[in-house]
């Protein structure tokens, strides 16, 4: 008697949100609700996609950058879209794929994260945090199966090693630690075609900056799903930085110079790109 | 087999907070104290890791004296509580008066069902825009729910540090006069002839729940545990 009620509360702490609901409230996790009777392959559901994201390290930190557009088949979405979220202090995390799930999981991970330092009154590791994506991007494979995919990318600054790291993942949940730079997303070939050349090893915060909008103006002009820098309605990818004083978000009229010097050295050019 | 006695639910009762009251009167103080630079949350604890004093949300802490097991189960199902609350709804949905009443509940259905009563007294701490949204609800073993204002004094001295605290308390306290004059109260009594001694700050837990983190930390959160050092600094 004694040693089942030990048991039994051995077995329900955990410090895991996930895993909370799991056990108490599954319908409000994003991959429990049933997808089913729904889309089948043949006529896949038309739902919001967001598109490119993409990563760099620079010289002492890390950096993730994402257009401002989602589609749904041929018509824009939003024009608005924000896809890349700072996870907790010191990582954040950028998602590509079926936009309402995505932002749904980033939500749920960010709680994760923060219920994490709150129960047990420390930090995640960093690969902690990474694998605890990882289990949650494979409770999305039922729906990833039926087209409703989410991938997505994640960066942190690791406070034990002092670096900077990345990792990208797969649909079922792979986690796979990325080094220089990595892209995800509809218009990922091209931003890492750009990047490829563009990146190099100990950039500075800005210069990784102009790197990431450029690889990320280059995903646009071929990729119709990536949105270009907007000066128009004056929107810029969103960007963020992790270096060890933690997450920062670049603001936007550092975004914007950026955006239209790369514009501007361009329309110099007069090039096919 | 023996013989069962007649005990009147009375007599039951009041032996359930004697002996809750007993557990309680044990343990050392914690104070709680609003004041112009938000809430300050001091505790007399020489463990720099068994926390008295946590964060559950965004503008929300709490602090414990009792039984260490008891209320950190309490602490967590107010952190599960909230962190549900939170991502099904919104964040700003989530308030202190909503965890306290949920504490109430709890700890009333333990002090009349279980074997026996929790012997733990809490505080909800929220923060406000400005003092006067300030919340503070204390929460006995038997589920009572007081609002206080100012300040709350829970655990074994509390009649003596409250009277304390209430002399030097005034609205416009910052956190450093704020945090003196909890670690004054919790000073133990003078013997004869002898000054009371302060605290030291190894021995003391002090976390904050910063009024404009927004502004001043970029940060959503308002909670802050202050270590040692930034204890001396504070005080300094």
């Amino acid at each position: 008697m004694q040693e089942s009620t030990a048991n039994k509360v051995a077995a329900n702490a955990t410090s895991s949100f996930t895993e909370h609901l799991q056990r108490d409230r599954p319908e409000l996790l994003p991959f429990n609700r049933s997808g089913q009777g729904g889309a089948t392959a043949a006529a896949p559901l038309q739902v919001p996609h967001a598109t490119t994201i993409v990563a760099m390290s620079y010289n002492g930190g890390v950096l993730m950058a994402g257009d401002r557009r989602a589609t749904m088949g041929n018509v824009i979405a939003s024009r608005h879209i924000e896809k890349v979220f700072p996870a907790d202090r010191y990582s954040v995390l950028g998602i590509a794929g079926t936009a309402g799930i995505a932002i749904d999981l980033t939500r749920l991970f960010q709680v994760e994260l923060e219920h994490y330092e709150k129960i047990e009154g420390t930090l995640l590791s960093l690969e902690g945090k990474a694998n605890r994506l990882g289990a949650m991007i494979r409770g999305n494979l039922p729906l990833a199966l039926q087209g409703l995919a989410v991938v997505p990318l994640f960066a942190g600054f690791d406070t034990s090693a002092g670096v900077g790291r990345l990792f990208s993942y797969d649909v079922t949940g792979g986690r796979y630690e990325e080094h220089e730079h990595h892209t995800v997303g509809s218009g990922s070939v091209f931003a890492r075609g750009a990047l490829k050349k563009l990146w190099r090893p100990n950039l500075s915060a800005e210069e990784a900056v102009s790197v990431a909008i450029e690889a990320l103006f280059d995903a646009a002009d071929d990729d119709s799903a990536t949105g270009g820098p907007d000066t128009v309605r004056r929107l810029w990818p969103v960007v963020y930085t992790v270096d060890n004083t933690g997450t920062r978000r670049v603001a936007d009229e550092q975004l914007a110079a950026a955006s239209l010097s790369v514009i501007e050295a361009r329309t110099i050019a007069g090039r096919e790109a | 087999m023996t013989q069962q006695f007649y005990v009147s639910p009375e007599q039951l009762m009041k032996d359930r907070a004697d002996f809750a009251r007993k557990g309680i009167a044990r343990g050392k103080s914690v104070v709680v104290i609003s004041c112009e630079d938000g809430i300050a949350l001091v505790a007399e604890n020489p463990s720099p890791s068994l926390h008295k004093i946590g964060e559950i949300y965004d503008k929300i802490a709490f602090a414990a004296v009792g039984k260490y097991n008891e209320f950190e189960s309490l602490r967590q199902a107010g952190v599960r509580y909230a962190d549900v609350r939170g991502y099904s709804y919104d964040r700003e949905d989530v308030t202190a008066r909503g965890l306290a009443s949920v504490y109430a509940q709890s700890l009333g259905a333990v002090f009349t069902a279980e074997q026996k009563p929790f012997e733990v007294e809490l505080a909800v701490a929220e923060v406000g825009a400005t003092q006067a949204e300030d919340h503070l609800y204390r929460l006995t073993f038997d589920g009572s729910i007081a609002d206080e204002h100012s300040f709350v004094v829970m655990g074994g001295q509390a009649d003596r540090v409250a009277s304390a605290i209430d002399l030097g308390w005034r609205a416009s306290l910052g956190f450093p006069d704020a945090v003196r004059l909890a670690l004054n109260g919790l000073a133990p009594a003078p013997e004869a002839e002898e000054t009371a001694k302060p605290v030291p700050a190894r021995a003391i837990e002090v976390a904050v729940l910063d009024r404009h983190s927004e502004e001043v930390r970029g940060a959503r959160r308002a909670f802050r545990r202050l270590n040692d050092a930034d204890i001396t600094a504070l005080l300094a």
